[in-house]
């Protein structure tokens, strides 16, 4: 693809733990010292960032404009540039890209947010499918990742035992995660949620927020150490219908990461929005990713899945290892929609100096 | 002032139901009402390619599609995933299987459920048949859901249709929807709803421009930073400006015409509302001095009343409007 006309790097990363409910605290509550801790990693103020854009859901809350009161703990005063998406945060991020790429800002602030615990998150994201033919049925969330499951078990591309590897792997590595909901090599794989899909190859259900400053050219050196230059973001959706899809595949993903550069070079580290095992399986085969490729250190969307915010943290945590040193080159993958309708991937590097100085 | 204790966690049943009105484009209309006169629809693509269920745009090429074809009642199923607990609103309320499902005559799949008596007696590739519901409105869950069929293949090759069948096609649909919440409000609502219980009214500092926010939310929308300072307000307040209600609200009895007002609380730095009554409505005015009025066991004040002392200074109010 052709590379950006500005250089724009994720330059900081914060994020709340991860808690099956946070009663509490309102949303804005839960959000707050995340903001408060990303704006400090970078030492800027509100007033000092060109672009704020949100991620959330009202259908979470079960309330109208809830992002509004969100709103409230940015502080938006002197007035501030301000937009929301009604998805995962990581599609604010790609907002944010496009808004720093047209040269109207030099820092943006993004974030996103879900409290789960509200309401049956089963039940509400069947309001996000077709109303006319699929949504009078309820088919519930993981019905529908088992459709896929199993398409997968008959195409020879996986069975039930690996699913449950890619389930330990995750809680595994999440065992260092401290934001981490599920997390360590014994959380039970349990039993069936809908054939073939166990507890264990779902997501833990949860709420949680996140936040991400982004930084174009000089500004984000000024503002990190060890920036993570976003490379290329791309994202594409399918066919709503799941019968007219391949589940086996995920072309969206592959031509978002050929527009994003994916490609190009191998990566080194891959964040990916699995919530379910067996998607994971799907997007390792789309993004061509070999065993050499670190998957989801953090422990991914297995170990922690806030609605609207587990996209953005991918990126944020693919981000967080470039500040740290860990990686080079790694991708950050989102998705939205049942059986991973919808997919954004960023590729994300160190500065070419950075990666020169580790090589000495 | 008091530094805001951590309250009990106050919970409350929250319903959410919107009944859609939904109308139906050419070929969902004819593909609904098809299903209530036990018929199923698809439509052809371009490529000379099925669909069923119909769409009216092509999700490859995005042509326009008109062409409606008549399928089988039976089919094959491509994938399965079988459901132990039934929840509401799904086609059956004892375990079945989720399938997606290829009519005969169709070349992409629908979704639905099959009626089957466990996981063991499901597999992709079975062969299956709908069943229909007894009573039937023109929406999809006029299939009640599949069963096992083992007879072959029914019409392969789809039979051209002209969509009509009489003369009340279905045109729209209501897409209900309800889902059920446990709201909890937070630290700062709270605080708030638990001292309305004690006819209190309080409000929270912001530790940075010291602005007092009634009620409070748990941040201060201007600084961004958590009110973690509580103040009781009032009880009396200023009214900083109002309006006369002449319209009735459903369920609401009160009498009209009313006045609904700003009322700035003593000690507050935002305006909260309220009904003002007491008084005849054409007497209300800015820098009415007003204080709540409480009814047995009332949650909220449930309106104001004049105080009797002169009317506030406009400009002790003035930035509060």
């Amino acid at each position: 693809m052709r590379p950006p006309i500005r250089d724009i790097a994720v330059v900081a990363f914060a994020q709340s733990d991860h808690l099956r409910t946070t009663d509490e605290m309102s949303e804005v509550e839960m959000l707050m010292p995340v903001l408060h801790e990303v704006l400090a990693a970078t030492g800027l103020k509100t007033a000092d960032i060109g672009f704020t854009c949100s991620g959330s859901s009202d259908y979470l809350a079960g309330r109208a404009f809830s992002f509004t009161m969100a709103l409230d703990g940015v502080g938006a005063w002197p007035p501030i540039s301000e937009s929301h998406v009604e998805m995962d945060g990581a599609w604010a991020l790609y907002e944010a890209w496009t808004k720093l790429l047209t040269g109207e800002a030099d820092t943006a602030l993004v974030y996103s947010y879900g409290k789960s615990s509200p309401g049956s998150v089963r039940d509400v994201l069947t309001r996000q499918l077709d109303p006319y033919y699929v949504a009078p049925l309820w088919p519930d969330a993981v019905a529908l990742a088992a459709l896929q499951a199993q398409s997968l078990i008959d195409a020879g591309e996986t069975d039930e035992s690996a699913l449950a590897g890619v389930a330990a792997r995750s809680r595994a590595a999440a065992a260092d995660n401290p934001h981490a909901q599920l997390r360590g090599a014994d959380v039970p794989h349990g039993d069936y949620v809908v054939n073939p899909l166990r507890t264990g190859d779902c997501p833990p259900i949860g709420d949680g927020a996140a936040a991400v400053i982004l930084a174009a050219g000089d500004r984000a050196r000024e503002l990190c150490e060890r920036p993570a230059w976003i490379r290329g973001i791309d994202h594409r959706i399918e066919a709503h219908s799941l019968g007219v899809r391949d589940l086996t595949d995920s072309p969206s993903t592959r031509l978002a990461a050929e527009r994003a550069g994916v490609f190009e070079r191998p990566v080194d580290t891959a964040e990916l929005h699995a919530p379910f095992t067996s998607q994971e399986v799907v997007l390792r085969k789309a993004l061509r990713l070999g065993e050499d490729v670190t998957v989801n250190p953090s422990g991914g969307a297995l170990a922690a899945n806030p609605m609207m915010a587990a996209g953005l943290i991918r990126i944020g945590e693919a981000a967080a290892r470039i500040h740290r040193g860990e990686s080079r080159r790694a991708l950050g993958h989102a998705t939205s929609g049942p059986c991973l309708q919808q997919n954004l991937v960023a590729v994300l590097e160190a500065s070419e100096e950075a990666s020169e100085g580790e090589n000495r | 002032m008091t530094t805001a204790p951590q309250p009990e966690v106050l919970r409350a049943p929250l319903v959410v139901e919107f009944p859609f009105t939904r109308s139906l484009g050419p070929v969902q209309s004819a593909f609904l009402t098809g299903l209530r006169h036990r018929t199923v629809l698809g439509v052809r693509t371009t490529d000379g390619k099925t669909l069923v269920p119909p769409v009216e745009y092509d999700p490859v090429t995005a042509d326009e599609l008109r062409d409606l074809v008549e399928v089988a009642d039976t089919g094959t199923v491509t994938t399965w995933a079988w459901n132990p607990e039934p929840r509401r609103g799904q086609p059956l309320d004892t375990p079945f299987a989720w399938i997606l499902v290829k009519l005969d005559g169709a070349d992409t799949a629908l979704l639905h459920a099959l009626a089957a008596p466990g996981p063991d007696a499901v597999h992709t590739g079975m062969r299956v048949r709908v069943r229909w519901a007894g009573e039937r409105t023109g929406a999809i869950t006029d299939i009640a859901c599949f069963e096992p069929y083992d007879g072959g293949p029914g019409q392969t090759s789809p039979a051209p249709h002209t969509g009509t069948f009489d003369e009340d096609p279905v045109t729209g649909i209501v897409a209900e929807a309800r889902l059920d919440y446990t709201y909890s409000p937070g630290g700062a609502q709270s605080r708030y709803i638990n001292a309305l219980a004690d006819n209190r009214t309080v409000g929270e500092r912001c530790p940075s421009c010291h602005k007092v926010y009634v009620p409070p939310r748990g941040a201060c929308p201007t600084c961004g930073v958590a009110t973690t300072d509580q103040v009781e307000v009032g009880p009396a307040g200023t009214v900083t400006t109002y309006c006369i209600v002449n319209v009735k609200a459903k369920n609401l009895d009160i009498e009209l015409p009313y006045v609904y007002a700003h009322i700035a609380l003593d000690g507050a730095d935002l305006a909260l509302h309220g009904r003002i009554a007491g008084i005849p409505y054409d007497q209300v005015r800015m820098g009415l001095r007003v204080e709540p009025v409480w009814t047995e066991g009332g949650r909220y004040p449930d309106h104001y009343r004049p105080t009797g002392e002169p009317d506030a200074d406009y400009d002790t109010y003035k930035e509060l409007i």
